[in-house]
């Protein structure tokens, strides 16, 4: 099991690091408020396999938050993106 | 202005009630518990948020019924007001008092935290809506 959870946690990372690569480089507006989001749920996951890991159930409702918040930021950038903002490509 | 998609406005519909029902159940249970006044206005300011993404700022100041500038207002007074009964009874300033009402306990810090829920829930709209009606105004 700890085996399991050290390596969820190894592969969130790894993808996290990819993730912040994208949110660099871009190249176009869209592709980072992907990256942003798919940032943000990642950072759930990693929440969830934490309240596996300390079987702290609270985490789980910090997770819940984090991923409400994000869907409407997300919500925000393609209102934003269509909208037609500024384009920084 | 609508966006008109049709995911979004089912998602809200099933997301919007959801959501302000989680953040009741957030500020509730907030004096033993992770939870509280601020997390629980900044979910159900999300809800609010979120609705006023589909259906457009003038449906959400309907739906609240009351400006959100006078949430602030009401959640400040209420703040104030959870600190007197300490007075009243002798003791220090803002100390907690719990009184029993038919089995509920109620308590000054409930009445403080459901202060800054209406606070949190007042300012962050203000802004949300605001920033709308600036934008379709210059649009």
């Amino acid at each position: 099991m700890q085996i399991l959870i050290h390596l969820s946690f190894a592969i969130l990372a790894i993808s996290m690091v990819l993730c912040f690569v994208r949110l660099v480089i871009g190249p176009s507006l869209p592709d980072r408020v992907v990256a942003l989001e798919l940032l943000s749920m990642i950072i759930v996951g990693i929440i969830g396999i934490h309240a596996l890991q300390s079987d702290e159930t609270s985490f789980l409702d910090v997770a819940i938050v984090v991923a409400l918040m994000s869907f409407l930021a997300t919500v925000g950038f393609a209102r934003f993106l269509e909208r037609g903002g500024r384009r920084d490509d | 202005m609508k966006t008109g998609t049709l995911i979004l406005t089912v998602a809200a519909q099933m997301l919007v009630p959801l959501q302000i029902l989680f953040s009741l159940f957030l500020l509730l249970r907030g004096h033993d518990e992770p939870g509280g006044g601020f997390i629980a206005g900044l979910v159900v300011a999300g809800a609010f948020a979120l609705h006023q993404f589909v259906n457009g700022p003038e449906a959400t100041r309907r739906l609240l019924r009351v400006d959100p500038r006078d949430c602030i207002g009401i959640g400040l007074l209420l703040g104030v007001g959870s600190a007197f009964p300490a007075w009243w009874q002798g003791e220090a300033f803002l100390t907690a008092q719990w009184w029993d009402v038919l089995g509920f306990k109620l308590s000054t810090p409930l009445i403080f935290d459901i202060g800054v829920y209406l606070v949190v829930l007042g300012s962050v709209l203000t802004a949300v809506i605001t920033l709308t009606e600036v934008d379709k105004d210059e649009a």
